[in-house]
């Protein structure tokens, strides 16, 4: 039988996967080399929606960057708002008041849950369980609709500015938020039944697209899908921000670096971004919701780096400043990126389908990675 | 005429008299052939609009959602609706594709539940052909179809199309043998091929109840592998929209691809019929024992009625399962079938050969 097989000729062949492909969510093109349905190699072609924000950030004043990074990742746009602010406050050595600190962090851990939602969403679809896309929608609607009540969007939100926030929250804010926490914690337990404990799914990502604690180092894989090898790389938790030194929450480790472990990190993180907003909502602090800021924002002279914890990973803002108006350089370190880089390794030898899986447990949008 | 709703072969009798009356036999014989073709030409439309109208329903009952609400009462016209844009559509066709094979394969594909349909009997009488070898015949007639598929997959000169028409080819050849040994199972247990005789052998009670554990693991077997052979979800591999965008009709478009829409449905209305026909009586009441008043109330209700309870209900199943599960992967699913499910078959049918030498059922 061997020898059959042996003889018998076979030949690589090259497949495109996107730019126009239901499970690269957006405009990702991979050329898959493929061995019948065996993946030989993955080669991610990028830049089919660059819109260059990096070089428009150039031409803008420091308030008008903050609302290009919705565009990035826009499912924590939240959390790319506050990675710019938080370095424009950087520059400006400016210590924002404590309600502030505590609603921003409020909002971004509503923004992670809302985008885990998703994803759980999206990751059920992709394995073929399309049920699951329409309840991860039902529980995020209620988080879009804080959102809209606060700031007035629902998606691309722009509610921080340097400085502070753009409005104060809303009256409603605190009971709504109290409300849905208390209807997700019902929920969540739902997500389990649905896949986490369904045997197909287990099948089908346990074991698949592993990857080392050592490959997540060297390719920079952060967030949630390098935790899940081991990886302690919790912005969070490593280098604090706003309110994060004063909540208690467990930073999600695994050791199995697999599509279930993946999965497993981001389910569990949804509990804990549950019992942060849990020790903030009832203790947001009086004061004022900005902080004094001159109308036109100039950056001394230098170079300042914030890095923030997004969804997906560690989002690094880079600006150098030459005292003007708007800044001479800015350059956004966004997770996907990295994260993607090593879609290559992690998906050699194993099927289309489960390509599918790695791609769905990484997490990618894709224009954070073509920014 | 006779006309009673409880029985129909006196009526479809007296029909068929009427006819070589009035013509002769010859003449008599091809339209009484012609006016079933018509009827089941009706019903396999019908069919097709009923059933997607109902999937919808039921996978937005599944997802909290109303699903179609704006065409017609309840939405209930807007399959119509799609199936007159679905005809008005242009047929597009890829470059250098096989245009014959390509045309060809909606047609194989669709005449394998068409024949198949034929020999379901809807109630006592109401059956197009009776054929003593009736099992194997709707076994052999349903394996048609994957040669369509093939075909389309192959002259649609799309590398997605033949990734997906091969996965479906390994698919319905495994999984065939499945349901061809879940349904021998019960028939040992009814002694006969012929699908009147194994509803009229149910009249004492349906296969399920009284074959009780080999029957009830052939059921299962049956369920799971019919799923997988019409390859609907959780085994729509051949499709599988999130990995190969449709696999073998992605290049279909108007009127072909509404045939393999609706060879999809026909399908899955034939794996139904024939499940409730073998495991649960067919058209037959559901009877329990001597219990006389509860057996007369259930007399009552038409045969045809309890059929279409019957297919309704299995139906239900199968839109339940395609609504909940995640998809397998293609390796794992050959493994269900070659390492489980076939060795369990055959211990299954050893088991109820047992039971029936020793007479060990109800």
């Amino acid at each position: 039988m061997e020898e059959v097989a042996q003889n018998i000729e076979t030949q690589e062949y090259f497949i495109n996967m996107g730019p126009q492909h239901p499970s690269t969510h957006g405009v990702l093109r991979l050329m898959l080399t493929l061995d019948g349905e065996i993946i030989k190699k993955v080669q991610p072609h990028l830049g089919y929606i660059h819109r260059s924000i990096e070089k428009m950030c150039e031409k803008d004043s420091y308030q008008q960057v903050v609302h290009l990074t919705d565009r990035m990742d826009y499912l924590g746009c939240h959390i790319n708002n506050e990675a710019v602010c938080l370095t424009v406050e950087k520059g400006l050595e400016l210590e924002v008041p404590d309600r502030v600190k505590v609603i921003r962090t409020i909002i971004s851990e509503l923004t992670r849950l809302s985008s885990h939602q998703l994803w759980w969403g999206v990751m059920g679809m992709d394995l073929g369980a399309i049920t699951t896309f329409l309840y991860g929608f039902r529980d995020r609607e209620m988080i879009t609709d804080i959102f809209e009540e606060t700031c007035g969007a629902r998606l691309t939100m722009n509610y921080n500015v340097p400085g502070g926030l753009m409005f104060d929250i809303h009256p409603n804010f605190q009971n709504r938020t109290k409300q849905f926490l208390e209807h997700f914690k019902k929920k969540l337990p739902e997500y389990d039944k649905l896949l986490t404990g369904n045997v197909i799914f287990t099948e089908r990502t346990k074991g698949i697209g592993y990857l080392s604690k050592e490959d997540a180092i060297s390719y920079g894989v952060t967030g949630p899908s390098a935790r899940a090898s081991g990886f302690s790389c919790d912005v969070r938790k490593k280098n604090p921000y706003s309110a994060y030194d004063r909540v208690d929450f467990k930073e999600i480790l695994f050791t199995e670096g697999d599509c279930f472990a993946r999965y497993q990190a981001r389910i569990a993180e949804m509990w804990e971004s549950m019992k942060i907003i849990e020790q903030l909502i009832d203790n947001i602090p009086e004061g004022e919701y900005k902080a004094k800021t001159k109308a036109v924002i100039k950056l001394p002279p230098g170079e300042y780096y914030q890095r923030v914890e997004t969804p997906r990973g560690e989002l690094g803002v880079y600006i150098i400043s030459d005292n003007k108006k708007n800044p001479y350089r800015v350059k956004f370190r966004s997770p996907g990126f990295s994260n993607l880089s090593a879609l290559d390794k992690m998906a050699r030898g194993f099927k289309i389908a489960d390509l599918v899986a790695i791609m769905s447990t990484l997490d990618l949008v894709i224009p954070d990675i073509d920014r | 005429m006779g006309f009673s709703i409880y029985d129909f072969s006196d009526f479809i009798n007296n029909i068929h008299a009427f006819l070589i009356e009035t013509f002769s036999p010859a003449i008599g014989n091809i339209i009484g052939m012609a006016i079933v073709a018509v009827c089941f030409l009706g019903f396999i439309a019908l069919l097709g609009l009923s059933l997607v109208y109902i999937e919808r329903k039921v996978c937005a009952l599944f997802q909290q959602r109303l699903g179609p609400m704006r065409v017609g009462k309840w939405g209930t016209a807007q399959t119509v609706a799609d199936i007159i844009k679905l005809i008005f559509k242009e047929p597009l066709m890829t470059k250098d594709s096989d245009k014959f094979l390509f045309n060809l394969a909606p047609f194989i594909v669709m005449i394998a539940p068409v024949m198949a349909i034929s020999l379901i009997p809807f109630a006592s009488g109401l059956q197009a052909v009776d054929f003593d070898i009736g099992i194997f015949f709707i076994v052999a007639v349903s394996s048609i179809g994957v040669t369509g598929i093939l075909l389309a997959g192959w002259s649609s000169n799309n590398k997605y199309s033949l990734i997906g028409a091969m996965r479906s080819g390994a698919q319905i050849v495994s999984y065939e043998l499945s349901v061809i040994l879940s349904l021998l199972t019960i028939v040992v247990l009814s002694g006969s091929l012929q699908l009147s005789v194994i509803v009229e052998s149910q009249r004492e009670g349906w296969w399920i109840f009284r074959g009780h554990i080999p029957a009830i693991i052939a059921f299962i077997i049956f369920i799971v592998a019919s799923t997988a052979e019409s390859n609907r979800g959780p085994f729509d591999m051949a499709e599988a929209e999130s990995e190969i965008t449709a696999g073998f009709h992605t290049e279909y478009s108007g009127i072909k691809f509404a045939y393999f829409f609706l060879a999809e449905y026909v399908n899955m209305f034939i794996i139904a019929a024939v499940g409730a026909t073998i495991f649960f009586g067919g058209w037959m009441p559901l009877h329990i024992g001597n219990i006389e008043f509860f057996n007369n109330a259930m007399d009552l209700i038409p045969p045809v009625i309890w059929f279409f309870m019957k297919v309704s209900a299995i139906i239900f199943l199968l839109m339940w399962f395609k609504w909940t599960f995640p998809r397998l992967r293609i390796d794992q699913m050959l493994t269900l079938e070659w390492k489980y499910l076939l060795p369990l078959n055959i211990m299954n049918i050893l088991l109820m050969s047992l039971v029936v030498l020793t007479d060990f059922h109800f």
